[in-house]
C-alpha cells in the first residue's frame, strides 16, 4: 500500500473492434501502485477483453497502454510477463497433465537466467537456479496453503483448488501487476471467502497491485479501492465502491431502464 | 482340431522346448522395436508440443540419414557429418517453423496436417535431387558380428549392431524422457503442449519453443535414420517404414513418450513373435508387414487413448 497516488498502468482512449464488432471504445483508466481494481459491467462488456488488452493477447486498434511510465500499442504476451504482468484465466488455464508443484514452477520460467544447455544437463548455473526457485515456489505455496496437493496432477483436483493453483502460478513470478479474470467465479461461499482471504493477503503482505473481473458485486465492493464500470465496451462510471454503488447509469445498466 | 491345436497349444509348447530360440526371436525383436520407438518418438515431440501430427517425421528420417551419408560419401569425418546434419535438421526446424508453421497459426489442426504432407513431399524431392536416388551404404564403424551367448538352456545368437542400436537408442530414450521431465526447458516443452494460452500467459514464447521442438524431433530423426541406415542402407524406403511408427503411436498413445517406448518394444517383439511361432506354420509367414496394423485396429476398438495417452473426454 505504498505511495497510493502513483499510478502503475494507464490505459488511454482504447478501441478494439473484431470485424465490424466493437469490443471496446475509447475506453481510459489508470491503475494506482498497490490497490485492488476491479472491472464491472454486464455479461459483454468487455472486460476480459480489457484484460486480454493489457496482458497482451488483444491488440487494440487505437489507444496507448502505458505501464510503469513505458507507453506502448502493441506488446506480445510473453513481454508482458517479463515486464511484470501475471494473469489468470477465466475457465482456468493449468497445464493438466503436470503436478501442482510443476504448475507453479513453470510461473518462475522467465527469472531463470541460466543457458539452454546448462537447464538441459542440470549442470553448473542450471542447477543451482532450479533449487533457488523451487525454494520461492515452495514459499508460494505455503502462502496459498497448498502445500498437501504439490505433487498432484491438477487435472484430478477439484475447482476451486485448482483456481488457487493458478492463482500461485501467477504468483511465483513475483507480478507487480496481478489480473484475475474472475477468481470467484463457479465457487460456493467457503471456497470464495477463502479466494478473497488470499486475493487481501497477496496484496497487503506481497503488496502486489491486482486488478480483477468479479461477478459477485458483495465481493466486489468488499476488496476493491476502486471500481471501473464497463458497458457495451464503453466505460459507464469510474469510483471508489461507495461511488459506483450510487451510480444512477450503474443501476440502470445492471438493472435495465423502463422505456416508456 | 489340427488348425485349433497349432494355434493355441503348438506355439507355446515350442517356446518351452526351445526357449533359446524363443529368447533369440524376443532379442530381435525388441532391437527392431527400440528402432521403431526412436521414430515414434519423433511423432509424439512434436505432437505434444503443437498437437500437429507430423506426416513428414519418416521423411525427416529418410532426409537427415541422406545427409549424413552424403557428407560422409564426400569424405568428411563421421563425427563432423553428425554434427553439420544436426546443423541441417535445425535449421530445416527454423524453416518449418518460418515458413509453414507461422503462416497457420490458429487453423484447423487437418490443415497443419495436410502441410506436413506438403513438407514430406517437398523434402522426398529434394533430398533425392540433392544426394541422388541410390541406396547407400553406412559405414560409421556400427560393429557386425554374430555374437553367440551361452546361457543355460542352449546357446543364443545375437548380431552385435542389433544391440548396438538397441544401446543407443535405449541410452537417447532416457536422456529425453529426463529433458522432459527434469529441466526448465523440458518443463516449458510439457507446458506448451498442454495449453497454449497458459504458456503465454506465464511467458514461455511459442515461437522458440515450436522450433525447439522440431529441431529435436530432427536429431531424434537422425540418430534413427542412421540406426536404420546401417541396418539396411540409406533408402526411400525408409521413410516407408517409419509408417510403421503409427500402429507404434496407437499402441503406446500419441501424447506419451513412454507410451512411444514401449509401444514400440510391444510391437517389434509381437510381430517377430507371431511370424515365427503363427505366421510361417499357419500363414507362410510375411506376416511381419501386417501384424502391428491389425493390432492397432484392435486397440483402436478398445482404448482409442493407447495404453499410455491421456483419456480423451469431451464435455458437452
Amino acid at each position: 500500500m505504498n505511495r497510493p497516488e502513483h499510478i502503475l498502468l494507464s490505459v488511454k482512449d482504447i478501441s478494439l473492434r473484431f470485424g465490424g464488432v466493437r469490443a471496446l471504445t475509447d475506453v481510459s483508466f489508470d491503475i494506482r501502485e498497490g490497490e485492488i481494481f476491479a472491472i464491472i459491467g454486464p455479461n459483454g462488456a468487455g472486460k476480459s477483453s480489457m484484460l486480454n488488452c493489457i496482458n497482451g493477447f488483444y491488440h487494440p486498434q487505437e489507444g496507448t497502454i502505458t505501464f510503469k511510465g513505458e507507453e506502448r500499442r502493441q506488446m506480445r504476451p510473453h513481454e508482458a510477463a517479463a515486464q511484470g504482468i501475471s494473469r489468470t484465466f477465466q475457465n482456468i488455464a493449468l497445464f493438466k497433465g503436470m503436478t501442482t508443484l510443476e504448475n507453479v514452477m513453470t510461473g518462475r520460467m522467465l527469472k531463470m537466467q541460466a543457458s539452454f544447455v546448462e537447464q538441459a544437463l542440470y549442470i553448473g548455473r542450471g542447477k543451482r537456479e532450479e533449487i533457488a526457485h523451487r525454494e520461492k515456489v515452495e514459499e508460494v505455496i505455503d502462502f496459498l496453503e497448498i502445500q498437501s496437493i504439490r505433487k498432484t496432477p491438477v487435472g484430478r483436483l477439484p475447482y476451486g483448488l485448482q483456481k488457487r493453483v493458478e492463482l500461485a502460478r501467477a504468483l511465483a513470478a513475483e507480478p507487480e501487476l496481478l489480473l484475475l479474470d474472475e477468481p470467484m467465479a463457479g465457487m460456493n461461499v467457503e471456497e470464495k471467502e477463502d479466494m478473497c482471504r488470499f486475493v487481501l493477503s497477496t496484496n497487503h503482505e506481497l503488496g502486489t497491485t491486482i486488478a480483477l473481473i468479479e461477478h459477485d458485486m458483495g465481493v466486489v465492493m468488499d476488496l476493491s479501492d476502486r471500481v471501473v464500470v464497463l458497458d457495451y465496451g464503453r466505460k459507464l462510471a469510474e469510483g471508489t465502491p461507495d461511488e459506483i454503488r450510487g451510480n444512477q447509469d450503474v443501476i440502470d445498466a445492471y438493472l435495465g431502464v423502463s422505456h416508456d | 482340431m489340427e488348425t485349433l491345436y497349432l494355434i493355441f497349444i503348438d506355439p507355446f509348447v515350442q517356446m518351452v522346448v526351445e526357449p533359446a530360440f524363443l529368447v533369440e526371436v524376443l532379442i530381435g525383436g525388441l532391437m527392431s522395436g527400440v528402432m521403431y520407438s526412436l521414430v515414434a518418438l519423433g511423432f509424439v515431440l512434436i505432437f505434444k508440443a503443437s498437437g500437429i501430427f507430423n506426416f513428414a517425421q519418416g521423411i525427416f528420417v529418410l532426409f537427415a540419414a541422406l545427409n549424413f551419408v552424403g557428407l560422409m560419401d564426400l569424405g568428411v569425418h563421421p563425427i563432423l557429418a553428425f554434427l553439420i546434419t544436426v546443423g541441417i535438421m535445425t535449421v530445416l526446424a527454423f524453416a518449418v517453423d518460418r515458413l509453414v508453421l507461422r503462416p497457420l497459426v490458429n487453423q484447423d489442426p487437418i490443415i497443419l496436417f495436410m502441410a506436413t504432407i506438403g513438407i514430406a513431399f517437398f523434402l522426398e524431392g529434394f533430398g533425392e535431387s540433392i544426394w541422388g536416388g541410390d541406396v547407400r551404404p553406412v559405414r560409421v564403424g556400427i560393429p557386425d558380428a554374430a555374437l553367440f551367448w551361452e546361457a543355460g538352456f542352449g546357446e543364443i545368437l545375437v548380431q552385435s549392431s542389433d544391440l548396438f542400436a538397441g544401446v543407443i537408442a535405449a541410452f537417447l530414450v532416457t536422456v529425453l524422457a529426463l529433458f522432459f521431465h527434469f529441466t526448465p526447458v523440458g518443463r516449458a516443452l510439457r507446458a506448451v503442449a498442454d495449453d497454449h494460452q497458459a504458456a503465454l500467459s506465464v511467458g514461455i514464447p511459442l515461437n522458440n519453443i515450436w522450433v525447439i521442438v522440431w529441431a529435436v524431433a530432427g536429431f531424434v530423426a537422425l540418430v534413427a535414420g542412421i540406426m536404420w541406415g546401417a541396418k539396411l542402407g540409406v533408402q526411400f524406403a525408409l521413410s516407408t517404414i517409419a509408417l510403421k511408427a503409427l500402429p507404434v503411436l496407437i499402441l503406446g498413445g500419441f501424447t506419451s513418450i513412454p507410451g512411444a517406448i514401449i509401444g514400440g518394444l510391444i510391437v517389434g517383439a509381437g510381430e517377430k513373435l507371431f511370424e515365427n511361432y503363427w505366421g510361417v506354420p499357419l500363414l507362410e509367414g510375411a506376416t511381419e508387414e501386417w501384424f502391428a496394423y491389425i493390432v492397432a485396429m484392435i486397440f483402436l476398438f478398445f482404448r482409442p487413448q493407447g495404453l499410455f495417452g491421456e483419456k480423451i473426454i469431451e464435455r458437452v
